[in-house]
């Protein structure tokens, strides 16, 4: 037991060694792994940062609360307090129908029509600021209020956010279908490697077997390689990632600068970074272990 | 210490390579195995450090049935047995001192004992001063030696030896037999199949003859 640590520390670099005995094709696989890793890492990169876009653009969305024509002043000062008590509301806003007539008079050009109708069109209304934005939240409460007496009509404009949101979950959707796919690609990859290193490392493992190795013996730096190379394969997806944003960005610095805004496209935190790289490992780990389990049972030695 | 008990062996295709074999070799006892070739020699070797199974009978070494030994147990029977082969099946991708510390590697043997116990293993088969060597730098004679040294590195109870001088000329061979008759002289078990009439006539000990599968009398 008190040799573990050395064991494994000189297995790591048995494989290490291994990994650079055979430098450009070690450099080709663990490219492989990294561009591969990066299509799905890099779209849920992008996703992440619309997100981010969105939540800057929408600010804090309101809920407009039309009170019917036939209320009377105290009706929508009563209405007013309900929605000041409602536990999901942060704060509201009275818009009383003669400021509103007044301010479509001085903000549009039809002021001459307006001007000529002999009584007000437009209700009381309340501009409502909810607590929480999301679209869920957002749409129960407009429920809730659309059957309060004396409220006529309700607006919330959230099918714009609806529909971003939608498409955003479709991004994901398809994000998680491609790191599926190419999990299993991943896999399938390492597993040939080791199954050729193993083909061609066959001799040793008959002799190593012959000479009283154990399972674990033999299998250890196989798995240390598949781990290492799958490692290796997620930054190499990191740095592909984070060089395509490098670039990305030059664009997008423009194109914010036309809306006057400061936006840059951001690479993974470093959580989700972290992820990456043991995720990687982790497929990495799995194909030597497949291919350890399927193909060390057919050597022995004779 | 090894003990055959009407122990077969029937290769798949129906070839019998033994037939009710039994014997019993003692602690410290040097046996040569003699007989021609396809006598079945190899099989009772192979048998004997769990390469093979047999069909019948029971193979016991240091008093456990290896015929019936769990296949997560057999290294550790093997680290017990030093085997020596014909072909020596040394690594050709490393070092001659490399080849001798495998064995310790598998054993998790301290990084700076080993290598002290590997170069006492090649000094003790003349081999000292070819440590950097490629094994495929060296002669028949050699690489035969470097395959004994590999094989008594770490210690074992137990030598089993198949046709050790099978390609060497009898200078070689005598060599090769003395290192065999001083690891005896140390205690170490032996077994040794050989055709060589030279080494049989010399040998004071048992041998125990095979033909056809079968053990002589």
């Amino acid at each position: 037991m008190t040799n573990w640590l050395p064991r494994h520390g000189r297995v790591l670099q048995f494989a290490l060694r291994r990994l650079a005995a055979t430098p450009i094709n070690s450099l080709f696989n663990i490219l492989v792994i990294g561009i591969a890793l990066s299509l799905p890492t890099g779209l849920y990169v992008l996703l992440q940062n619309v997100q981010g876009l969105l939540n800057e653009f929408s600010g804090t969305p309101q809920i407009s609360v039309f009170l019917s024509l036939t209320s009377t002043p105290g009706d929508s000062a009563q209405t007013g307090e309900q929605l000041r008590n409602l536990a999901s509301v942060s704060r509201i806003e009275f818009i009383p129908r003669n400021d509103a007539l007044e301010q479509l008079k001085r903000s549009t050009e039809l002021s001459d029509v307006i001007g000529g109708l002999n009584q007000n069109p437009l209700p009381d209304a309340y501009i409502v600021f909810p607590k929480k934005a999301d679209v869920a939240s957002l749409e129960s409460l407009r429920d809730q209020l659309k059957v309060w007496p004396n409220v006529d009509h309700v607006q919330l404009d959230s099918a714009w956010a609806r529909k971003l949101e939608a498409l955003l979950h479709f991004g994901e959707l398809a994000a998680l279908i491609l790191a599926t796919l190419l999990s299993i690609a991943l896999t399938a990859i390492t597993f040939n490697t080791i199954r050729l290193q193993i083909l061609t490392q066959k001799e040793e493992i008959e002799i190593a077997k012959l000479i009283g190795a154990t399972h674990a013996f033999i299998r250890r730096p196989f798995i240390y390689y598949g781990l290492l190379q799958g490692l290796l394969g997620g930054l190499a997806a990191w740095i592909i990632i984070a060089a395509s944003l490098t670039v990305l960005n030059t664009g997008v610095r423009d194109l914010a600068e036309l809306y006057s805004s400061s936006f840059t496209l951001h690479h993974l935190a470093i959580r989700d970074s972290i992820s990456l790289l043991l995720f990687s490992a982790y497929l990495g780990w799995l194909g030597a272990w497949l291919s350890v389990t399927q193909h060390l049972r057919h050597i022995e030695p004779r | 210490m090894i003990r055959f008990t009407q122990v077969s062996k029937r290769y798949p295709g129906g070839h019998e390579a033994l037939k009710a074999v039994s014997f019993e070799i003692a602690e410290g006892e040097m046996v040569m195995l003699a007989g021609h070739s396809g006598a079945g020699k190899s099989t009772l070797l192979k048998l004997t450090a769990a390469l093979e199974r047999p069909n019948g009978g029971s193979v016991l070494v240091s008093g456990k049935n290896v015929g019936t030994m769990r296949s997560n147990a057999i290294p550790f029977l093997r680290r017990n047995i030093g085997l020596i082969f014909q072909d020596h099946k040394l690594l050709f991708d490393r070092s001659a001192l490399d080849n001798v510390l495998l064995p310790l590697q598998i054993c998790d043997f301290d990084h700076r004992e080993s290598a002290r116990r590997a170069r006492a293993a090649l000094d003790k088969v003349g081999l000292l001063n070819r440590e950097r060597a490629n094994p495929i730098a060296l002669s028949g004679g050699e690489q035969q030696r470097l395959c004994i040294a590999r094989a008594i590195v770490n210690r074992p109870t137990i030598l089993l030896a198949d046709e050790p001088t099978g390609n060497l000329d009898t200078e070689y061979a005598t060599e090769i037999m003395n290192i065999f008759h001083s690891l005896h002289q140390i205690g170490v078990t032996l077994m040794i199949s050989t055709h060589d009439e030279n080494i049989l006539n010399h040998h004071v000990g048992r041998t125990l003859t095979l033909k056809h599968g079968e053990l002589q009398a």
